[in-house]
């Protein structure tokens, strides 16, 4: 175990990023989001939950796949380059690190995605643990440990001081490139199991970490499908993107080309089954309603992911979508509001 | 910036021309031989009042460097008050760009009617000028658009 | 909150309307959603405190639609909105009964949080029946308290005042809470160089997701299909490319509300990543006022909006230039 004080961060900052690009919390016009560090940017590892998850690392909310650029008769093909560089996130929290396990499933599967696969090779993930949770956040719900981030590097913020402890060869390798910052303590590691027992202690304590899932799983697809909740539940919804948005683990995307005058630019970029072009085919759309668009996103998450990935649910608790809802709808209220249906009939 | 330190650099301008007087007032500038730089492009709409706030942006997107837009005199209209909404439309427009800081001479409107191939040509001048003097959009274009 | 819930459960029962648009109780202190009431028994979750900012104006297009009489119950500064979109023929005012509700300044939990406070467990003072000046936050780190001032959105210290515009009956009292001008931030903006006004906007708009919340919460923004979502325009839509798209989207929405805009403030509510985007429409408001005299939409429903109408001697587009 090692530690450094939060006064040397700076430092610390400043010799990562001297080899390789640095992604981390910043703090910009009042909001945080994870952004690439600059010696003038407003580093914030003290807010909680950015606005943006830190997904964007890995798999940015608008990408280039190729150009093509038209000469005379001739059109030139470009594909984009693959991320070639190493880079390090810092300030990830348990949650997001699920978020990016649940992307692995997704996009490492065969066929593996080869613009994220690239950035998950070349990434190192440093994650800090939650020093204190709030009201929104749920990931106990889904068998996370806030407390406890099974990253690259581990950190945990105590008392003034960063602890860091390297879990993975890359987080060894991160860890001796920057070992002349750090200080060696043997102590630090009963100081992070206190601090680890404090933190699980307030967890027990928030009010939405007695969430019951039961019920939701694979098995229960056309039970959930039918349900005539849904017609209720997805009334205030106004159909914005926000909540997939901000969502760590949301990972529908849209390829799209954008016309450069001079020449075509393909792009993809994040999707929002909230909108509706999503899915849009030739024939038209799947999901003609809003109540199916909404129901979409609930499913997906709840049941048709399990069913395809071994019971894992596609959500990790971040409280992200709580927090941000214009209509204050989220996960938590569908999930409930199916507990008190069950209630009623039985 | 002075123009000779952009000797390099042709400016891209979009005139916004309405049918009925000012694309006919550019028609008798080329008629009797009054010269504007052709730099200019002039897109022909029926009505200033055709002209959708949408355009001027997107024209600034794609790489315009300056945008102007020509219509009828107020109350010379073709359509009795397409001018008159345009004209409302226009100065909040620009305000609005100024108000992003956009520097406010990329914009600019004028009416010409049919007559006025003089005034067409040495407004086009002028602005051209101006742009000039300006140098190149580099607020509103998109990046996508430069390489 | 209480003679509410009886007037509307007396309205229910008696035929006058089909159903109530109301607020839902959240699953925390400070999340109820809007939502509609249809059964007496319904009414056990209905809530109405300082948490309720949502403008439900908008909800009343598709309210509209449905069968029968819909009760709404709308604040003070939501009846512009609802005046609007009657004026606009996208909501039936024989559709609606509604009910001004009082309103003594809304509540934005962001600026709660933003002072520190955090594990929100239960929050006393957002009552509308108490005149307490306070909010007390009851949380997991212990109790904190703040004025409620300073936790109101930025929207109710321009309030537009207490008097509801329509309204078929009032329950509650209002208080008018402006302390602050409605066009200081647009001055100070407007005193800026041109690269500090360019710089200002770059920086606050490079937090743009695209979700669309502004454009779809906004009750002025009724369009059926919005022209962004047009795959035949060639626009990003919902990708973030941090160059031109954000502000093209954010400069044709606030002029395609110009001079239909209220002012509600809604946009700037709900945007989660916190662009004050009321800025726009207040900049083409102020501008409004000055080229052609004061307006205020939703206000009067008889009066034609200020871009739907001109005078001959309008100024020209060139003052933008000569002013400075």
């Amino acid at each position: 175990m090692y530690k450094i004080a939060k006064e040397n961060l700076p430092a610390l900052f400043q010799r990562i990023a001297e080899a390789q690009d640095l992604i981390l919390p910043i703090e910009n016009c009042g909001q945080v989001n994870f952004g690439v560090w600059s010696e003038d940017a407003k580093v914030d590892i003290d807010t909680l939950k950015s606005v943006k998850s830190p997904k964007d690392a890995f798999f940015p909310q608008s990408e280039n796949l190729y150009t093509c650029v038209r000469e005379g008769k001739k059109i030139q093909i470009t594909p984009e380059e693959l991320q070639n560089k190493d880079f390090v996130v810092f300030g990830m929290r348990a949650c997001d690190l699920q978020g990016v396990e649940l992307l692995d499933k997704v996009f490492l599967a065969e066929p593996v995605d080869t613009f994220y696969g690239a950035r998950r090779q070349h990434g190192t993930i440093v994650a800090l643990a939650c020093h204190e949770p709030e009201e929104t956040c749920f990931c106990k719900v889904f068998g996370i440990d806030a407390a406890n981030p099974a990253a690259d590097v581990a950190t945990w913020l105590i008392d003034g001081e960063l602890c860091w402890k390297p879990l993975t060869d890359k987080g060894e390798a991160l860890t001796k490139a920057v070992e002349d910052l750090l200080e060696s303590d043997a102590g630090a590691d009963e100081k992070v199991e206190t601090e680890k027992s404090a933190i699980r202690e307030i967890i027990e304590k928030l009010p939405y970490s007695s969430l019951s899932l039961d019920g939701w799983n694979g098995d229960a697809l056309s039970e959930k499908f039918d349900s005539p909740v849904w017609e209720e539940l997805y009334k205030p919804c106004l159909a914005c993107g926000t909540c997939t948005f901000v969502c760590p683990t949301c990972q529908c995307y849209d390829i799209k080309d954008y016309d450069t005058g001079h020449g075509v630019q393909r792009y993809r970029c994040w999707d929002s089954c909230m909108y509706s072009d999503f899915t849009m085919m030739a024939h038209g759309n799947n999901r003609t309603s809003q109540m199916q668009r909404f129901r979409q996103r609930f499913m997906h998450k709840l049941v048709y992911f399990p069913a395809n990935n071994d019971g894992m649910y596609s959500c990790v608790g971040c409280g992200r979508c709580v927090e941000k809802c214009p209509s204050a709808l989220n996960i938590v209220k569908v999930i409930k509001a199916f507990q008190n249906q069950g209630g009623e009939t039985s | 910036m002075s123009i000779e330190a952009n000797e390099e650099f042709r400016p891209k301008i979009v005139a916004f021309c309405c049918n009925w007087c000012s694309y006919a007032g550019a028609d008798l500038a080329g008629s009797s031989r009054l010269g504007y730089p052709a730099d200019v492009k002039i897109i022909r709409v029926p009505c200033s009042c055709r002209v959708n706030p949408m355009f001027i942006l997107r024209a600034f997107e794609k790489g315009a460097d300056g945008v102007i837009m020509c219509g009828c005199h107020p109350g010379d209209c073709h359509y009795s008050t397409g001018n008159y909404y345009a004209r409302r439309r226009m100065t909040l427009l620009f305000s609005m760009l100024d108000y992003i800081g956009v520097e406010n001479g990329r914009t600019r409107v004028e009416w010409v009617s049919a007559a006025e191939g003089v005034k067409f040509s040495t407004t086009m001048n002028e602005f051209v000028e101006k742009i000039h003097s300006l140098g190149k959009n580099v607020r509103l274009g998109d990046l996508r658009c430069r390489n | 909150m209480q003679e509410l819930i009886a007037r509307a459960k007396e309205l229910l029962a008696n035929g006058t309307v089909a159903r109530v648009l109301g607020w839902k109780a959240g699953d925390l202190p400070y999340n109820p959603e809007p939502a509609y009431f249809e059964k007496e028994e319904d009414f056990k979750d209905f809530v109405y405190n300082g948490f309720c900012g949502a403008n439900l104006s908008k909800y009343m297009i598709e309210a509209s639609k449905l069968e029968g009489r819909t009760l709404v119950c709308l604040k003070p500064c939501d009846t512009y909105s609802f005046n609007q979109l009657i004026m606009e023929h996208r909501v039936d005012r024989e559709k609606a009964y509604i009910i001004g509700v009082g309103c003594k300044g809304k509540l934005d939990i962001e600026k709660v949080k933003k002072n520190g406070i955090k594990g929100i467990q239960g929050i006393s003072g957002a009552e509308l029946t108490d005149d307490a000046e306070t909010l007390t936050v009851q949380t997991i780190y212990g109790e904190k308290t703040m004025p409620y001032k300073d936790a109101m959105l930025e929207r109710c210290h321009v309030c537009k005042g207490k008097e509801h515009m329509i309204y078929d009956e009032i329950i509650g009292e209002s208080k008018d809470t402006k302390d602050g001008d409605r066009f200081a931030e647009v001055e100070r903006i407007e005193a800026m160089k041109p690269e500090e006004k360019f710089a200002y906007f770059q920086k606050e708009l490079s937090k743009c997701i695209r979700c669309n919340a502004c454009r779809n919460a906004c009750p002025a923004c009724s369009c059926r299909k919005c022209v962004f979502d047009s795959n035949k325009f060639d626009s990003s839509q919902k990708a973030n490319v941090d160059s031109f798209e954000e502000k093209m989207f954010h400069i044709i929405r606030a002029f395609h509300v110009a001079g239909r805009c209220t002012d509600c403030g809604e946009c700037s509510r709900v945007c989660p990543q916190g662009i004050p985007l009321h800025l726009f429409n207040r900049k083409f408001i102020k501008d409004i006022d000055e080229f052609y005299g004061e307006f205020q939409a939703g206000e009067d429903i008889t009066v034609k909006g200020p871009l739907t109408s001109f005078t001959f001697e309008d100024v020209e587009p060139g003052i933008v230039a000569e002013r400075g």
